[in-house]
C-alpha cells in the first residue's frame, strides 16, 4: 500500500534538492515605545483600557486637529540610534503613508520616509560560538494605527482608536541573516536591548514588538537576492523560526518543482504551521508618501544627543566586554550575564561589595559569583516564572556573603548549592543575615584543622583498604570514592581541597 | 510625463475618488497641466541645494510627555452613525 504524504509527515519526506540554496533574511520591527502619552498627542498610551476612553480628537482624526510631536518619543529614537552606534540625522522629516482602512481615521499614517531619525547602524548577535555583525539599515518613529474588532456585531467590525498614535520606532535590517537561527538571534537581542535601554516594556502579548520578516532564497554562492515575501506580524520567537523555517522549505520546493515566486504578504497560522499569502493588494501598495505638511522638520542637535548619552546605561555589549576583561569571565558567562540588564546588576552589585571588601582577590571568585548566579539564582528564577531576578529571594547581598564565606575556606561550595541557597529560597529568607545564621544553625562551617581532617582521613584509610590498593593498582576512580567517603565522614564539612591534598599525600 | 485615462482612474481608486468618465477627461487635462508645470521648473539648475519639506524655515517644537487628554468618548460617540460597547462600527472588514 503507498503512504500518502501526508502520513509520514514532513519531516520524514524532506527530499534532497538538486541546487543547494541559502536562505536570506531582513527584518523590520516595530517597537512600542515607553511614553505616557501618544506621539502626536496628549492621550494616554496604557494598554487595556475600555474601547475609545484613549482615543482623544487627535486620535480620531476630527477636522482640524493638529499634531504636536512627544519629545520623549524623539529621545526614545536618539537613544536607540546611540545603541547601534547609528548615525541620527541632524534633521529628518515626516511624512504621510497614505491608504484606507477603519483603524486609520485619517486616511494616512503620519511615519518617516525619505530622511529617518536614525539611519545606518549595527548589532552584534551571537550565534552559537560565532558573533555576527547585523547592519541596521535605518530606524524610524510612526504612529500605530487602532486596533479592529470582528464578531461584536454581525456584518459589522468594531473600531478601537485606543491605540491609534501610540509611538512606534520601526527598526530595519539590511538582508544579513542567513537561518532562522540567525534571525531568531537578531530579534532576541534586539527585543533585549530595547528593555535594556528602556525605551520599549518588550511585552509580546500585548504588541509592544512586533516583527516583519522578508525571507528569499537563491542557489548558494549567488549575489542575486531572490523574491522576497514578507511574513507580517510575528510576536513570539517560536513561532518566528516555525514560519521561517516553513517559509524558507515552501519556497526552495516551489524553485526546484519549476515554479516562481511572486512577492507577496503572507501570514502566519500557528495552528498549521504554515504560512499562507493574504489577499493580494498589489494596487493598494502605493503609499503615495509625501512630506506631511502638518508638522515641521524635526531637528537634532550635538547637544540633544550628548543630553541623552549621559543619561544612558552601561550597553550590554560594553558590561560583557568589562566582565570578561575584569574577573576574567569566558565570553558565554559573559553573555550569560549580560542576557538580561537586571542579572548584569545583581552580578555587578555583588562584584563591587566583594572588591570593597576584598580588594584584588575578589576578581578570583568572580567566576564563582557568575556561576552561582548562571545556575543557581537565574536558573531558579526562571523556573519559577518571576518577571527578574530583584525578585528573587536570594540577594545580591547573600551572594556577597555567601562569596566572602568561600573565598576565607569557612564553607564549601556543595554547602552553599545544596543548603544555603535552596534554604533561602524556599523559606524566603530575605534578611541581610541569613547566610551567617543558615551556617551556624547548619553547622556548615568546614573543617580547615589539618590534624581533624587527618583523622577523618586514616580513618577512612582503615576502612576502605580494598579501595586503596584498587587505587594502588592504578584505578584513579578509587580516588575520587576515597575522597567522597572522606567528606561523608565530616558530614559534609570537611576542606574538600584539603581533603585532596592529604589523601594523595597519604597514598603516595 | 503624460498621463493616460487609466492613470486617472487608477489614482481616483487610490484616493477613494468617485470619478465619472468625462471628468477623467477633465482632469486628465489639468493634472496634466500641472505636471508639464513641473516639467518646466526641472529646467533650473537646483545643485547643492537642500531640497525643502516645508514652507516656513522653522523646526519642530516638542511637547513634553504627559497625558493631558481626558476620556470624552460619550461626547465624540454622539456623532457617530453606529457605537456599541464603546466600539465604532463599520461596515465589516476581514483581511
Amino acid at each position: 500500500m503507498p503512504i500518502s504524504r501526508s502520513r509520514i509527515g514532513i519531516r520524514a519526506c524532506r527530499r534532497v534538492f538538486k541546487v543547494e540554496w541559502e536562505v536570506v533574511i531582513g527584518l523590520e520591527t516595530h517597537t512600542q515605545l515607553k511614553t505616557n502619552s501618544k506621539i502626536f498627542s496628549g492621550a494616554s498610551t496604557t494598554y487595556g483600557a475600555a474601547p475609545n476612553t484613549q482615543a482623544c480628537e487627535v486620535s480620531i482624526a476630527l477636522p482640524g486637529v493638529l499634531p504636536v510631536l512627544n519629545q520623549e518619543a524623539v529621545r526614545c529614537a536618539i537613544k536607540f540610534g546611540l545603541a547601534v552606534n547609528a548615525e541620527i540625522a541632524p534633521r529628518s522629516v515626516f511624512a504621510r503613508k497614505n491608504y484606507f482602512y477603519p483603524d486609520l481615521p485619517k486616511g494616512y499614517q503620519i511615519s518617516q520616509y525619505e530622511l529617518p531619525v536614525v539611519g545606518k547602524g549595527a548589532l552584534t548577535i551571537q550565534v552559537g560560538d560565532t558573533e555576527k555583525v547585523i547592519r541596521i539599515t535605518r530606524a524610524h518613529l510612526e504612529e500605530d494605527a487602532g486596533k479592529s474588532v470582528h464578531g461584536a456585531v454581525e456584518g459589522m467590525s468594531g473600531i478601537d482608536l485606543n491605540r491609534a498614535g501610540t509611538p512606534l520606532l520601526e527598526i530595519v535590517t539590511e538582508p544579513d541573516m542567513r537561518s532562522a537561527a540567525e534571525a531568531v538571534a537578531y530579534a532576541k537581542k534586539l527585543h533585549e536591548l530595547v528593555q535594556w535601554i528602556g525605551i520599549c516594556d518588550g511585552n509580546m502579548q500585548e504588541g509592544s514588538f512586533r516583527c516583519d520578516v522578508n525571507v528569499s532564497v537563491r542557489p548558494k554562492g549567488t549575489d542575486k537576492l531572490g523574491t522576497r515575501r514578507e511574513i507580517k506580524n510575528l510576536n513570539s520567537f517560536k513561532f518566528m523560526q516555525q514560519a521561517i523555517e516553513y517559509e524558507t522549505r515552501w519556497q526552495i520546493e516551489t524553485l526546484e518543482d519549476g515554479g516562481t515566486i511572486q512577492q507577496a504578504t503572507v501570514l502566519f497560522n500557528p495552528d498549521t504551521g504554515e504560512t499562507r499569502a493574504m489577499r493580494s493588494k498589489e494596487e493598494a501598495n502605493d503609499y503615495r508618501y509625501f512630506p506631511d505638511p502638518d508638522l515641521l522638520p524635526l531637528v537634532i542637535s550635538e547637544a540633544d544627543k550628548d543630553a541623552v548619552r549621559a543619561d544612558m546605561p552601561e550597553l550590554p555589549q560594553a558590561m560583557k566586554a568589562r566582565f570578561e576583561a575584569e574577573f576574567g569571565l569566558s565570553a558565554y558567562d559573559a553573555t550569560q550575564l549580560t542576557s538580561t540588564k537586571e542579572i548584569a546588576e545583581y552580578f555587578d552589585r555583588a562584584m563591587l561589595e566583594l572588591v570593597s571588601f576584598e580588594g584584588a582577590s575578589a576578581y578570583k571568585i568572580g567566576k564563582t559569583v557568575a556561576n552561582l548566579i548562571i545556575n543557581d539564582i537565574a536558573a531558579r528564577v526562571n523556573k519559577a516564572g518571576l518577571p527578574n531576578i530583584r525578585h528573587s529571594p536570594v540577594t545580591a547581598w547573600h551572594i556577597v556573603c555567601i562569596a566572602k564565606s568561600l573565598a576565607d575556606g569557612s564553607i564549601n561550595l556543595k554547602a552553599v548549592r545544596e543548603q544555603i541557597i535552596p534554604l533561602i529560597w524556599d523559606e524566603n529568607l530575605t534578611e541581610a543575615d541569613a547566610v551567617i545564621k543558615i551556617i551556624e544553625a547548619k553547622g556548615l562551617r568546614q573543617v580547615s584543622d589539618s590534624g581533624a581532617i587527618e583523622a577523618i582521613i586514616d580513618g577512612v584509610l582503615a576502612a576502605n583498604v580494598a579501595m586503596v590498593e584498587e587505587y594502588r593498582a592504578g584505578k584513579e576512580k578509587a580516588f575520587n570514592a576515597l575522597v567522597g567517603q572522606a567528606m561523608k565522614a565530616s558530614k559534609g564539612k570537611a576542606n574538600p581541597a584539603q581533603v585532596n591534598e592529604m589523601l594523595k599525600k597519604k597514598l603516595g | 510625463m503624460s498621463l493616460s485615462i487609466s492613470d486617472i482612474k487608477r489614482i481616483a481608486t487610490l484616493a477613494r475618488i468617485e470619478v465619472s468618465d468625462s471628468e477623467a477627461e477633465v482632469t486628465l487635462h489639468k493634472l496634466s497641466g500641472i505636471l508639464g508645470l513641473i516639467e518646466e521648473m526641472q529646467a533650473v539648475d537646483t545643485t547643492g541645494i537642500v531640497p525643502m519639506s516645508h514652507s516656513q524655515d522653522v523646526t519642530q517644537r516638542l511637547r513634553p510627555d504627559l497625558v493631558t487628554k481626558t476620556d470624552q468618548r460619550a461626547l465624540f460617540q454622539s456623532i457617530a452613525p453606529a457605537v456599541e460597547d464603546g466600539l465604532y462600527l463599520v461596515p465589516k472588514v476581514i483581511e
